[in-house]
């Protein structure tokens, strides 16, 4: 992602503060909504994902965990429901394909993608991309890119988090 | 009793057959090596692969063992969880089978089958006991009451023990599967250099290694990549954080649960350091510690076996309706 690209920048202080930020961002998510995460191992991906859940409604007995292993889980929120996906693990586009990625992107679900900056084909029509940087153990650097109409109103949607 | 085993959960294919008690052929077809020229990047989906290594595999075993498919009183394979289109090669192989010779059926779940994998070698193991299952893809204690009757008592909250050896590895630029390389690494090396955080350290039997991954991940990027005798040191100090933090839910689990013989399986069961420093503190607690031989603690399918011997036994047969479950979390069928 370059720089001239980002719409939005801000710091998060703690995870606890990286999950409020994505709460705000799940209350204004509408089913079919495309998030991308990228960004170093140990950023906050899956921090951030885990608020996502939180926000869309999802028990918060449920732990939200890193899918590298399982590839693809989904999570049932009260207000919607979360494809929580993890390319990490894959080679090519085409796997992603092989595991059902079209029809995730047509599903009545969120979708965030972890690495999803791993094949350009991965990317989503419209939506977000969000790239996490490591600062320290806590304070975390978010930029927020928006892919298309979609993804503007979203980052309006976080713009005053504080 | 003469029972085929399958798995084929995540990243190996693996077929075994068991008369009684008896392991009398088993194979299993890793994709480790297919992986390595990826340098250190964790393996790709393994459907497309287990597809043309299944029917060579069940081959294999039959063949050594010199048995007959016909001879067979049931067939066992892994449902979940896993990798779906993984586990539906196992399962897939399994039903024909099944239907063509006209033989019980029965799916296990990878977790319980893991923890039966001690009871190959070791005969005396019995039931109530505490469980371990610590993997890539799993961190799970669990009170195993017997075959069927398992309680969770807790599980990782965001990675697996596992994954952050993997992960860590990667950052390290370390070979994959990163608990071997970073086991190998450690030699030498002194583990009080850096007190890398142990994890949920408290009371609650839940596990968490994403907090560990990041506070490797943070020393790197201050202290740029260790290389030598540092990364000797940082690589002991890591895996010493990861097995206390095992260590200490383990055996705090054993002893609210008043158990006194646990079982630890599962890839991460493959550590020198865990086993030493379990069997050490275990012994201290008056526990006894059990770990399945190194070939029985990573995916395999003597262990789906000797699970589904017990199963078929007690006359469970699932029949065709048998599906694949990749979410399906601690439960049995």
């Amino acid at each position: 992602m370059t720089t001239d690209n980002v719409n939005l920048s801000l710091q998060t202080s703690s995870a606890k503060r990286t999950m409020e930020l994505a709460r705000m961002l799940a209350g204004a998510l509408k089913p079919g909504d495309w998030i991308g995460l990228t960004g170093d191992l140990g950023a906050g991906k899956t921090c951030f994902s885990k608020g996502l859940a939180l926000g869309l409604g999802v028990d918060e007995n449920i732990p939200v965990t890193s899918p590298t292993f399982t590839i693809l889980q989904t999570y049932h929120g009260r207000m919607m429901c979360l494809n929580h996906l993890d390319l990490y693990r894959l080679g090519n586009y085409s796997e992603l394909v092989e595991i059902g990625y079209e029809e995730l992107l047509e599903d009545r679900c969120v979708l965030s993608v972890e690495w999803c900056d791993k094949f350009p084909e991965a990317m989503g029509a419209d939506g977000i991309v969000i790239n996490f940087e490591l600062v320290d153990e806590k304070i975390r650097n978010l930029s927020f890119e928006a892919l298309g109409p979609r993804g503007r109103e979203l980052i309006e949607s976080v713009r005053d988090f504080d | 009793m003469l029972v085929l085993g399958i798995e084929s959960s995540c990243d190996e294919c693996a077929a075994a057959l068991m008369r009684g008690e008896d392991l009398l052929a088993q194979n299993v077809s890793s994709q480790i090596e297919l992986h390595a020229p990826y340098g250190g990047v964790v393996p790709e989906l393994a459907s497309r692969d287990h597809v043309r290594k299944i029917v060579p595999v069940i081959k294999s075993v039959m063949e050594a063992s010199g048995a007959c498919l016909e001879d067979l009183d049931g067939i066992g394979v892994t449902v979940g969880p896993g990798l779906i289109g993984s586990l539906l090669v196992g399962v897939t192989a399994a039903k024909t089978l099944s239907w063509s010779l006209q033989k019980p059926i029965v799916g296990v779940n990878h977790l319980e089958a893991h923890l039966r994998a001690a009871f190959i070698d070791d005969h005396d193991l019995y039931y109530p006991h505490l469980g371990l299952v610590v993997s890539g893809g799993h961190t799970s204690l669990f009170r195993v009451n017997g075959v069927g009757d398992l309680v969770l008592l807790g599980r990782t909250l965001d990675d697996a023990a596992g994954e952050a050896f993997d992960k860590v590895a990667k950052l390290l630029g370390l070979s994959y599967p990163g608990g071997i390389s970073i086991q190998r690494a450690a030699k030498g090396g002194d583990p009080n250099t850096i007190r890398f955080p142990r994890p949920m350290p408290g009371k609650r039997l839940d596990s968490s290694f994403s907090g560990l991954k990041t506070s490797a991940a943070v020393h790197i990027r201050k202290n740029g990549l260790p290389e030598g005798k540092a990364l000797s040191d940082f690589t002991a100090s890591f895996q010493e954080a990861v097995v206390d933090t095992l260590v200490r839910k383990t055996l705090l689990a054993a002893r609210r649960e008043k158990l006194d013989l646990v079982v630890v399986s599962g890839g991460v069961g493959a550590n020198e350091r865990l086993r030493e420093k379990m069997n050490k503190k275990a012994l201290a607690d008056g526990v006894r510690v059990v770990f399945p031989p190194v070939e029985f603690c990573t995916d395999n399918a003597a262990m789906v076996a000797a699970l589904a011997a017990v199963y078929l036994g007690r006359g469970t047969d699932h029949g065709l309706g048998l599906d694949a479950n990749a979410g399906l979390g601690w439960q049995t069928l």
